[in-house]
């Protein structure tokens, strides 16, 4: 077998808050091949940025660490490795798109010069070839007419398009992951299926492995080969994303699917009351504790999910769910 | 009872000014809701989609009377209210409410929950104290809030529990016809589903009639009687839910639905990804013939020379494209 | 499968004002919360002052520039004409707070109701009350007060008046951008919606929402009149008939080279006063930005 490209290792990540240390990642592992595309899935304040965060090293300082697990990157622990080594990695390995293409831009300088800065700073190219580069890659990210929009401020392209300068800047150095969060969130759906498409063709021909942050099913039926649902800060359930859709084994997961209108091959008359999950999310301070989280939102709570934190529970077809129920689910 | 509809709207427009290059800049107009057209019955619901900038948002504050409207008309119950003031605006408002899309702006901050809830009481009604209350203590009870929770502030709610308080100010006054400007895009999925239950509840218990605007073509199709789809202020196509979502006739209806990703596996084999580069025209110097022309996968020459009238084709859709046919066959 | 379990209630939150969660931002500063008892001090001496320490600050009451300690009936010694300095440093306390606290208050009602008017109505209004603001930027604000104190007349009214005239540009500036984010916040569009009127809109909606920065302006206004008012005395434009730490400071300067401790002595009440509102108005400033809360 293969070596993972990434390998997360019974992560722990805590942070400092007034209220005291709360586990905002609570073991958990996963791992990610050369190529693939796997999903986080949750609501928000569920873990997902920050175990993007982790992976990239740029927990927030001061307030969050690494408490225990590992983070393998090509056999290499990022967990332990050097601020400068982090910084090798990131961008030139491992390089991320953010929710808001607007404010990740700097308004000063056109897309252009942003992009070349990248390519300087990383892959040592002289100026001439930088500028050259860039626009070369704003081309490969479908911006028509790419060298004269390189000169281009970020104020003058539509959101759609500065998304795209940000996936361009993020592939400059060609990394082998590119970690997404939430990329098409602010971005109109048309725009959101251009963007889609172009990161589907990006993984086809050059084999970057993307992470892919959502909270749309839809979106992850659509990109992912395996997806992983987070609540508070720990795994629900992990596995191929067709079958997970097909059979969710845990109760959140479920709801998450049906708590959706989704739009369905052929419609009906037929418009049932939407399955709820009842609640939010809990806040920090109940993270950690020694029984399931989601118990107190879950139609198929018993005792014994009070008591204590349900394992994972394995299923012969690669599916993993962190309930006491999976089972019988 | 009569057909007439609750609401409607014939040939709404919204003007904005605006001025390029500086104070000395020539001023320009931008019609971001441009001869807008549609009827809503009572107790059923109207969606409007579409994207950032395409005026569906503008066309329900001009509705409320919350942005002047430039030239049209706005019905309510036979009545033209564009041009009312004072006390029978007063009376109009309590008829007309309007639920947010922020949940956290859209709540004053310094006012604990149960003012928030007062507030339209106090300003449109003339209702004793007393009976403020109880109409308070009730709303709580149906939007699904706890009595105890009228004193706290809204930094105190969550997300969801201040769309609640929203939906119950916009209640208060009893209100026909309620506009709701995407009323769950902000909330989290699993809240969402509350929401749109709640929503879905309230108004088969009071008959409620909803305006509901919405990019989420997912959302629109569970709550909605019929659709009618905006692009740069204008309606492109108006239909029932079923027709619309089933045999989209206009291309940018089409290129929208076939864009919202699926769980549904048999969607996803059966839709044809309709992809439609590039942006919209700009909206000040908008180019002749249709406004979609420029972005559509079919446009022919007659596309660029003149601009299609909203028609009504065999079916009951409404459709603005020269492409489609009398039969109500679609170009794509 | 066993039967689903219920849960415990929860407790019932309590009812917080947001200014109750301010009160407890601004406890956590320290150097803020010293400053407010110190300030607190300041105002008391200012007001039972003269009472508890009967000496008129204007007689001449030993032989002048008495040093601090060396007659231990005058602590804090003498000035040139011989009167009690601890005398004139507390009944000035009275005078520089006051002056302080009206002219702040002056330009405050000002500065609010120009910026609320220019970001509430927009238009040709914004423009013309923010040109109207503009020229009084531009003035050179020493000069104009002197202007104003010199044909007006020397008294406390007048000088507060000048003060608080020259210096409401900012508060204006700051209210005006205030309301104009505010306004476009949907609470705003929901009161409209449920018939608000503009008059509601602007004192009842907008307003409150708009304090923090302009109370933390506000304390530093304070700060700044006491200054501006010494500086006035300092060139003598003040009113003769009562004294205020910057005349002090103004009359005894001449003699600065040979009784340092007459100009230090005052200067050091009005350095000492002045930090501790600068401190807490940013204790203030902490205690009411959200953007800090959120930690």
């Amino acid at each position: 077998m293969t070596e993972a490209l990434l390998k997360v290792e019974n992560l722990r990540i805590e942070l400092t808050t007034r209220a005291g240390v709360a586990p905002v990642i609570d073991n958990l592992s996963f791992e990610l091949g050369h190529g693939e595309n796997i999903s986080f899935v949750g609501e928000s304040g569920c873990g997902k940025s920050m175990t993007a965060l982790a992976i990239m090293g740029l927990l927030p300082e001061g307030v969050g660490r690494v408490a225990s697990g590992r983070i393998l990157f090509e056999g290499e622990d990022l967990t332990a490795a050097s601020d400068s080594r982090l910084r090798d990695i990131r961008g030139n390995e491992i390089s991320m798109i953010f929710q808001e293409p607007m404010t990740s831009l700097n308004p000063v300088y056109t897309v252009g010069e942003q992009i070349a800065e990248v390519l300087r700073a990383h892959q040592g190219l002289s100026a001439r070839a930088a500028r050259d580069m860039a626009a070369d890659l704003l081309d490969a990210v479908r911006i028509p007419n790419a060298r004269a929009r390189a000169g281009d401020y970020p104020f003058q392209m539509s959101g759609g398009q500065r998304q795209r300068v940000m996936i361009a800047m993020a592939l400059a150095c060609r990394p082998k992951i590119l970690i997404a969060d939430e990329p098409t969130t602010a971005l109109d759906v048309t725009v959101q299926a251009q963007i889609f498409d172009l990161l589907r063709d990006l993984r086809r021909d050059t084999g970057t492995s993307i992470i892919l942050i959502t909270h749309d099913m839809g979106a992850v039926a659509e990109m992912a080969e395996r997806m992983i649902v987070m609540y508070a800060g720990r795994n629900a359930e992990i596995g191929p994303v067709e079958q997970i859709i097909d059979h969710p084994r845990h109760p959140y997961t479920k709801g998450l699917i049906s708590c959706v209108p989704h739009i369905m091959a052929t419609l009906t008359e037929d418009r049932p009351d939407l399955t709820e999950v009842p609640g939010i999310v809990p806040g920090l301070r109940e993270f950690g504790q020694d029984r399931c989280l989601f118990a107190s939102r879950c139609a198929y709570r018993t005792e014994q999910c009070l008591r204590q934190r349900p394992p994972a529970m394995a299923f012969d077809n690669g599916q993993l769910a962190d309930c006491w129920h999976a089972e019988t689910l | 009872m009569t057909d007439r509809p609750l609401l409607d709207v014939e040939n709404l427009t919204v003007r904005f000014a605006v001025r390029r290059g500086g104070v000395f800049g020539r001023k320009q107009f931008l019609d971001a809701v441009d001869g807008v057209s549609f009827a809503l019955a009572r107790g059923e619901t109207l969606a409007i989609v579409g994207e950032s900038g395409s005026g569906k948002t503008t066309t329900a504050l001009a509705v409320a009377r919350l942005v002047a409207a430039h030239s049209g008309r706005v019905e309510l119950d036979g009545a033209d209210i564009l041009g009312l003031e004072g006390e029978a605006l007063r009376q109009v408002r309590r008829k007309v409410q309007f639920i947010f899309q922020d949940p956290y702006s859209s709540l004053n901050p310094r006012q604990r929950a149960e003012d928030v809830v007062r507030e339209p009481l106090l300003s449109l009604t003339d209702m004793p104290r007393d009976e403020q209350q109880k109409v308070i203590d009730e709303l709580f009870v149906q939007v699904g809030l706890r009595p105890e929770q009228k004193r706290l502030f809204p930094h105190q709610f969550s997300g969801g529990q201040r769309q609640r308080i929203g939906i119950a100010r916009a209640l208060a006054t009893r209100p026909e016809l309620i506009i709701c400007d995407e009323p769950v895009s902000a909330l989290d999925v699993a809240v969402q589903a509350q929401i749109l239950n709640l929503l879905r509840r309230l108004q088969k218990e009071f008959g409620l009639t909803y305006l509901f605007i919405s990019h989420d073509l997912g959302v629109v199709q569970h709550m909605c009687d019929s659709i009618a789809v905006m692009y740069m202020g204008r309606i492109v196509e108006h239909g029932p839910r079923l027709s619309l979502f089933n045999n989209p006739l206009h291309p940018y209806t089409a290129a929208l639905l076939s864009a919202v990703p699926s769980v549904d596996k048999a969607r996803r084999a059966a839709t044809r990804r309709i992809l439609i580069p590039g942006d919209p025209p700009d909206p000040v110097n908008l180019p002749p013939g249709c406004r979609f022309a420029n972005r559509c996968p079919v446009a022919q020459p007659q596309c660029r020379e003149a601009e299609p009238e909203l028609r009504t084709v065999a079916g009951g859709q409404r459709v603005a494209c020269h492409l489609v046919k009398e039969d109500g066959t679609a170009p794509l | 499968m066993s039967e689903p379990v219920t849960l415990p209630e929860e407790a019932p939150e309590q009812a917080r004002h947001p200014f109750t969660e301010a009160w407890e931002m601004f406890r956590r500063n320290h150097a803020a919360l010293v400053a407010l008892v110190l300030l607190v001090l300041i105002c008391v001496l200012a007001v039972i002052g003269p009472v508890l320490y009967g000496r008129d600050p204007y007689d001449m009451v030993w032989a002048p520039f008495t040093r601090p300690g060396e007659n231990w009936d005058f602590i804090l010694g003498t000035d040139y004409l011989g009167r009690d300095l601890l005398a004139m440093i507390i009944s000035g306390a009275r005078v520089s707070i006051i002056i302080g606290l009206s002219a702040a208050f002056v330009s405050i009602f000002i500065g609010v109701t120009v910026g609320a008017l220019a970001g509430f109505y927009r238009g040709w209004v914004e423009e013309a009350l923010m040109r109207f603001t503009e020229f009084f930027q531009v003035l050179p604000t020493l000069l104009f007060s002197m202007v104003i104190v010199a044909l007006f007349g020397a008294s406390l009214p007048m000088i507060t008046f000048a003060i608080g005239v020259v210096s409401w540009t900012a508060v204006a500036r700051i209210t005006r951008a205030e309301f104009l984010r505010i306004r476009e916040l949907e609470y705003v569009t929901a009161s409209r919606a449920s018939g608000a009127r503009n008059a509601k809109l602007m004192f009842r909606v907008i307003l409150p929402n708009a304090l923090p920065p302009i109370i933390v302006q506000s304390a530093l206004m304070v700060g700044s009149a006491i200054l501006f008012e010494a500086g006035l005395s300092f060139l003598g434009l003040t009113d003769p008939n009562v004294v205020s730490w910057g005349q002090i400071i103004g009359s005894n300067r001449t003699y600065f080279l040979d009784a340092s401790f007459t100009v230090t002595i005052p200067g050091v009440a009005i350095f000492v006063t002045v930090l501790c509102i600068s401190l807490v108005g940013d204790g203030l400033n902490d205690a009411l930005n959200p953007k800090l809360r959120a930690r």
